[in-house]
């Protein structure tokens, strides 16, 4: 989608910033006085990450403004864009969200981007360093906006591969996969590369009955496309071992428990002899993948397996260069029942039709726009912002070694750790961060000092200047009853809006 | 039966309710809140977080959670043992569960999923193994949820899922802590 990003510096910023952007120069930072007024913190990004930290930090250091930043017009991150739709318990999470989104101490901006280079964010930007002149502090929880490749020849040439990310987005409303449309007609299999968690919620959209996910908030072009689905075999691909899988138990005992849908029998050779003393959760694991589905797989509707050992090298395309099947080499483990066994190649290959193929091996994390100028540090390998463990952030050394934290600079939740973990992880993790923040502002250490802590009240005016509409939270209350109502004549929970203009426009 | 039972859960009686919590009262302009309400009684209800409110309100309007004043003589005891090693001993009633008996007393539980046993941030670890054996055996869908949980023990359970009666009165539980400590070589090394 074509960006209509608006980029725009206060009058002090630009001079500022092209001063220290221009030399290169690392921001200066404060320890003066700062108990005799509030912590002034900006968060980059509104999931589960930049609220939980938002919540901890307002909890320990009493009258903490927090700023929240979020690219999108809507709140919540994967919670709204990633959890699945028939797993609506998950959200409750929001009752916490809304909770400190009440407070006077927190002002909610909606899509605005922080550092965003434009992308699919069709809403408004504000440079890094601009941000990092008017706070004393930064939290980034921006997540994993970019997903793994496999880099196997026809990834990316043949129609019918999707990733789970475009997947997942599509079907929960992302603006970015409103127009994805993807085609489940074409034939009867289907493959989903990968074993973890997303690899399970793709396969139940897959095989679940649509008349239950109806009335979740899945989208209507979801709906439709699913109606229309010929897929009645899946299979679930992992290059590991049962004993290595990704995935969790009540995920598969879901997939188990689908009405009229079957499991076929799992490869026993790779399972230990004796189950019965496997620590207790990996013990439950096996135990459930061994009884396999309530449904017989003859009389069943749909399928579904798990196929292990099994490593992709090259996807197969019909002349008018459509999917036609996903080739597989066979793979060895080397200590079949260690969790954390590693594979070797074989020679074995292993052709599986797919009419359609699902790459769901992890989503990836990006650097912000001027990340380099603020002279932080991105470990681009792993995809994380490089940190002490606690979010403190680590600048950039030139000799590579460790660097010091960037007073000021912390990180939360996907970016700071990698794209795994649940919400509850995310949360302990976004606690950390709250209590490095907290711990550092009680002591002596340094933080940001830049032009004034006078956060948004100095930024507004910019970007409102810009012409692009700023998201309030009263806005987002307003998107969020729309959107209700819309679920209501539709009998379900919620029919989101899937374009960022409907938003606005709903705002307004 | 087909349909997933959590999604049953919550679609079945999903409703628009007009509760606003306190500190959106002193908002103006807000809208109602819908919410994803639950009925089967082994669940409870989404709540407000107690500590936050009172950060920001000093509103003596303060609701406490969802659980019931226990009647004078009808009282049970129940004691938890936060981080710090502290103990609060609380009265509660028969039939409410510790997670809303945690938050109406402001201990630190979170209760991401609002009791919908989806989440096991309400993870507690039974003190003493007697009282462990006196409660209901965990249901599936509990294990499935302690399996992830962090620092799981022979003794652990969902706090949402654990419902006062009367074998229970006495029963101490300790919370574990939240913030696992995150090795250095987890991070640090800059590979
Ligand atoms: C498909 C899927 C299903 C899942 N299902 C479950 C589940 O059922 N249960 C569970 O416990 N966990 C689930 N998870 C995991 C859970 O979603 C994550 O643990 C959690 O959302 C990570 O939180 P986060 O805040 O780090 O990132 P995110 O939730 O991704 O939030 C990041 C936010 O930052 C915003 N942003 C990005 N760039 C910018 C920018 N430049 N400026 C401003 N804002 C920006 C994004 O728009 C987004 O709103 C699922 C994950 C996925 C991918
Ligand atoms: N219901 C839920 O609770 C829920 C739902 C969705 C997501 N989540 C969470 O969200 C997080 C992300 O989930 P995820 O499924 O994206 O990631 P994940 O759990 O890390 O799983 C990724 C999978 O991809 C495989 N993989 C990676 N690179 C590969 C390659 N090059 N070729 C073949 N296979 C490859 C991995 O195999 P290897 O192990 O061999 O690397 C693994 O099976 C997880 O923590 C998950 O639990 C939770
Ligand atoms: S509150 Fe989520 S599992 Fe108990």
């Amino acid at each position: 989608m074509a960006s209509i990003a608006k980029s725009w510096l206060c009058a002090s910023c630009r001079r500022k910033t092209s001063v220290s952007l221009a030399a290169k120069s690392r921001y200066s930072y404060s320890t003066a006085s700062r108990h005799d007024r509030p912590l002034r913190m900006a968060v980059v990004g509104s999931g589960p990450a930049g609220f939980y930290t938002a919540y901890r930090v307002m909890s320990k250091v009493p009258k903490t403004k927090v700023d929240m930043f979020e690219a999108l017009p809507v709140p919540y991150g994967l919670v709204r864009f990633g959890v699945a739709p028939d797993h609506p318990e998950v959200k409750n999470c929001q009752e916490k969200f809304q909770e400190v989104a009440s407070s006077p101490d927190f002002t909610f901006i909606g899509n605005v981007s922080i550092g965003n280079t434009g992308g699919h964010f069709a809403g408004c930007t504000i440079p890094l360093a601009s941000v990092l002149h008017h706070y004393d502090a930064i939290v980034f929880a921006y997540g994993a906006s970019k997903d793994k490749k496999l880099g196997i020849p026809g990834e990316s040439g043949l129609q019918g591969i999707y990733s789970a990310r475009e997947f997942v987005g599509w079907y929960n409303g992302l603006p970015e996969y409103a127009g994805l449309a993807p085609d489940l007609t074409k034939g009867d299999e289907a493959v989903i590369i990968g074993q973890g968690n997303v690899a399970l919620d793709v396969a139940r959209m897959l095989l679940e009955n649509v008349d239950v996910l109806r009335k979740s908030d899945i989208t209507e072009a979801a709906i439709e496309a699913l109606l229309k689905s010929r897929i009645k075999r899946v299979h679930i691909v992992g290059r590991r071992g049962p004993m290595q899988a990704a995935f969790t138990i009540k995920e598969v005992r879901e997939l188990m428990k689908l009405n009229r849908v079957g499991f076929h029998d799992i490869d026993m050779s790779l399972m230990p002899d004796e189950i019965s003393k496997l620590p207790r959760a990996r013990r439950r694991l096996m135990e459930i993948m061994m009884k396999g589905s309530t449904a017989n797989v003859d009389e069943a509707l749909k399928s579904w397996s798990l196929d292990f050992c099994l490593s992709p090298t090259e996807f197969l395309g019909r002349p008018d260069r459509s999917l036609e099947s996903t080739v597989f080499e066979r793979t060895l483990l080397s200590s079949p029942f260690d969790p954390s066994s590693s594979v070797a190649s074989t020679t074995e290959k292993l052709t599986i039709p797919s009419s359609v193929a699902f790459r769901s091996i992890g989503y990836k994390s990006v650097a912000l726009p001027g990340f380099d100028e603020a002279g932080i540090s991105f470990n681009d390998r792993k995809g994380i912002i490089d940190n002490d463990g606690m979010g403190r952030v680590l600048q950039i050394n030139k000799d590579e070694s460790s660097g010091s934290h960037l007073p000021g600079v912390y990180c939360a939740g996907w970016v700071k750790r990698g794209p795994t973990g649940v919400i509850a992880s995310t949360m302990e993790d976004a606690f950390s961060t709250g209590d490095a923040i907290a711990s550092d502002w009680n002591s002596a250490a340094p933080f940001i000092k830049g032009e004034s802590s006078s956060g948004w009240e100095a930024l507004r005016a910019g970007v409102e200047h810009g012409k692009c509409k700023v998201i309030t939270w009263e806005d987002w209350q307003k998107i969020d009853k729309a959107e209700k109502e819309r679920g209501l004549l539709a009998g379900k929970e919620r029919e989101k809006f899937t374009s960022t203009k409907e938003m606005l426009a709903a705002a307004s | 039966m087909a349909t997933p039972r959590s999604l049953a859960r919550s679609l079945q009686s999903f409703q628009i309710s007009s509760f606003q919590s306190i500190a959106q009262l002193s908002r103006p302009a807000l809208s109602s809140r819908g919410k994803i309400r639950s009925n089967s009684p082994l669940l409870c209800r989404p709540r407000i977080g107690a500590s936050l409110l009172r950060q920001f309100s000093t509103s003596p309007l303060r609701q406490h959670g969802h659980i019931h004043p226990p009647k004078p003589g009808e009282e049970l005891y129940v004691t938890f043992i936060d981080k710090e090693g502290k103990e609060h001993k609380v009265a509660v009633s028969k039939g409410d569960n510790l997670l809303d008996i945690a938050q109406a007393h402001d201990l630190e539980m979170e209760g991401a999923c609002g009791g919908s046993c989806a989440c096991s941030t309400c993870h507690i670890i039974v003190t003493d193994e007697g009282y462990y054996e006196k409660m209901p055996e965990p249901e599936d869908d509990e294990n499935d949820m302690l399996d992830l949980a962090f620092g799981l023990t022979e003794t652990s359970r969902l706090g949402c899922q654990v419902i006062m009666t009367k074998e229970l009165d006495g029963l101490k539980v300790k919370l574990p802590s939240m913030t696992r400590n995150l090795q250095a070589s987890d991070f640090g090394s800059k590979s």
